[in-house]
């Protein structure tokens, strides 16, 4: 196998190849969080006139959240009525699955191959 | 850049031993018991938590056993990312050395925002009214620690291994006062997990809690990237890795306790600095400063193991011109990869300033959850194509391939586990990951010597 020559990458090539490279990653990062869907859809109920006992608080936890600096239960209950909204499509599950199996497939099957060549040059002697 | 040529001839110092890859491993991730780790309560409830915690711990077993063996082979900077190299290929090198850079610089992002966070607290506890602005505290603490990575890896680390042994024995001592064994106790298990409290979220909320209970140990692999400055890799790293699991296991298991005793579930699960809440209600002002001084040591010591780690991740795939040859560049006197380490900085700074804190944590687990996935991939490989007979190696796990089975169905359960909540950024993530590969793929990939790159003096493998 003949012996593979890389080409030298100019000063200017090495700049824009990090420029991309880092435009990607915010981007892959920053752009749910730009768009309002990153996150979980955590929700707080709106109650009227919270009591301690209306939010589900016995005394041990009244006592603690005094201590924390909650002095009534109206200041707390936007903390204590927040939940998770764990409902889901089995479409979504079934997108994310593949996408995820899908990426491990493609990355397998291209290093494969790249590896072949690795292998080919460096044991040819 | 054709300083690269002349630089890169000079290697990085071998000056490390046992105590400070425990030190690298465990300051890294010793931050997720002083913060982070109790979203997981607000995914699941403090019982999912538990749980989360060790299954996460059993994730990780399994990382550090497969990790010793491969790094005590491999014993090269950029950790998994060379062992990828070697073992798998160089698009999955590349794609692992992102992972580590991601998962090291998102965590540094979340030490440093979290030392803004309690310079704050502190200040409105002192009296200070209308909160301080955290930015300066943000910067001050990213810049003064990429100074300290910049002058050398032994200063580095010993201040690690320092403040680390600090942190943890906050914990310690914390624990011992407040759950009777010293003084009176002051835990409230019993009524502060009662009836709906216990499980709010029944067992989806114990799935869904096993995304943020990855942050209890998230890092501890880092300890591969000092591979190539440790004196004796094959003693020193599987003894670092794994005595660093134990006492991370010990110090979840610690945290937990105390701050599921102290407070409220809705509160613990959305804290930013849950261990030290936990030292305010105990209501000793000694627990307080200690536990306040334990969590701005256990952030700086993360965030300096994060530097070290992401800075030898980009200068290894610089060296390989995996990214522009420029990053492969070592400092003629304190023998660091000082470009990698600066030009980390405002990439760190960015998502620090710019980010709410648990989607920092996310993005950062959900780089290393994919670099976990690899994991078992890459021993199975490791095994097939090298024989136990073939190297030979500091360290064989035990039970193969049962760990990696086991880390397999773990990742599928975490991956689940983001998806509940969070699935916009797992798919967005994945996204930028299949876009970056078909570009180092198509690209970049040309650059790249092919046999060069082959760096271990190991037979061929079979099957090729």
């Amino acid at each position: 196998m003949a012996r593979y020559t890389p080409p030298t990458q100019g000063k200017l090539g090495q700049i824009i190849d990090v420029i991309v490279l880092l435009i990607m990653a915010i981007g892959a990062l920053y752009i749910p969080l730009w768009m309002g869907l990153a996150g979980s859809a955590v929700t707080s109920a709106a109650v009227e006139n919270p009591t301690w006992e209306s939010l589900g608080q016995n005394e041990t936890m009244v006592a603690q959240w005094e201590k924390l600096g909650f002095a009534d239960a109206a200041s707390a209950a936007e903390m204590i009525t927040a939940r998770f909204d764990y409902s889901f499509s089995i479409g979504a599950l079934l997108a994310m699955i593949v996408v995820i199996v899908g990426y491990y497939a493609i990355l397998l099957r291209f290093s494969e191959k790249e590896y072949r060549d690795v292998i080919a040059e460096k044991f040819e002697d | 850049m054709a300083q690269t040529d002349t630089t890169e001839h000079v290697g990085l110092a071998r000056v490390l031993g046992p105590a400070h890859v425990w030190a690298l491993g465990v300051g890294i991730v010793l931050v997720g018991e002083y913060m982070g780790w109790n979203f997981a309560v607000g995914k699941g409830g403090a019982y999912a938590a538990l749980m989360a915690c060790w299954f996460a711990g059993i994730l990780y077993t399994c990382v550090a056993m497969i990790d010793s063996e491969v790094t005590s082979t491999v014993a090269a900077a950029g950790g998994q990312y060379t062992q990828a190299k070697h073992i798998v290929g160089p698009l999955m090198a590349f794609n692992v050395g992102l992972y580590l850079v991601f998962a090291y610089t998102m965590l540094e992002a979340a030490n440093a925002i979290t030392v803004g966070f309690l310079v704050d607290t502190v200040a409105t506890m002192s009296g200070h009214e209308g909160g301080l602005d955290q930015r300066p505290f943000i910067i001050l603490s990213i810049m003064f620690l990429a100074w300290l990575n910049y002058r050398g890896v032994l200063a580095t680390l010993t201040f690690n291994l320092v403040i680390t042994a600090i942190a943890f024995t906050a914990i310690i001592i914390l624990f011992l006062s407040t759950s009777g064994i010293l003084g009176m106790g002051e835990m409230n298990h019993a009524a502060l997990m009662s009836g709906q409290a216990a499980m709010p979220y029944g067992w989806l909320g114990v799935l869904a809690a096993m995304h943020f209970g990855l942050w209890y140990y998230l890092g501890i692999e880092g300890t591969t990237q000092a591979a190539e400055e440790v004196r004796s890799p094959a003693r020193a790293l599987p003894f670092g890795t794994l005595a660093g699991v134990m006492t991370l296991a010990i110090a979840a298991t610690l945290t937990w306790y105390v701050c599921a005793g102290l407070m409220p579930w809705e509160y613990l699960g959305q804290s930013g600095v849950p261990l030290f809440d936990a030292a305010r209600l105990s209501g000793s002002t000694f627990l307080m400063v200690l536990l306040g001084i334990g969590t701005l040591f256990a952030t700086l010591a993360s965030a300096n193991g994060c530097i070290n780690d992401a800075s030898r991740a980009w200068f290894a795939m610089g060296r390989d011109k995996y990214l522009p040859g420029w990053f492969g560049a070592v400092h003629p006197k304190y023998r660091t990869p000082y470009r990698a380490i600066i030009f980390l900085v405002p990439i760190a700074l960015i998502f620090a300033l710019g980010a709410p804190l648990d989607q920092v944590i996310t993005f950062s687990i959900l780089s290393g959850l994919l670099e976990y996935t690899f994991m078992p991939l890459n021993i199975i490989l490791f095994r097939r194509k090298w024989p136990l007979d073939t190297i030979k190696r500091g360290y064989e796990h035990p039970f193969h391939p049962l760990p990696a089975m086991v880390l397999l169905g773990l990742c599928g359960l975490a991956f689940f586990a983001v998806f509940l909540g969070y699935g916009t950024q797992l798919v967005a993530m994945i996204v930028f990951y299949i876009v970056v590969s078909l570009w180092f793929h198509f690209w970049r990939y040309r650059f790249v010597n092919r046999g060069a790159q082959f760096t271990m003096p190991w037979p061929k493998p079979r099957g090729y």
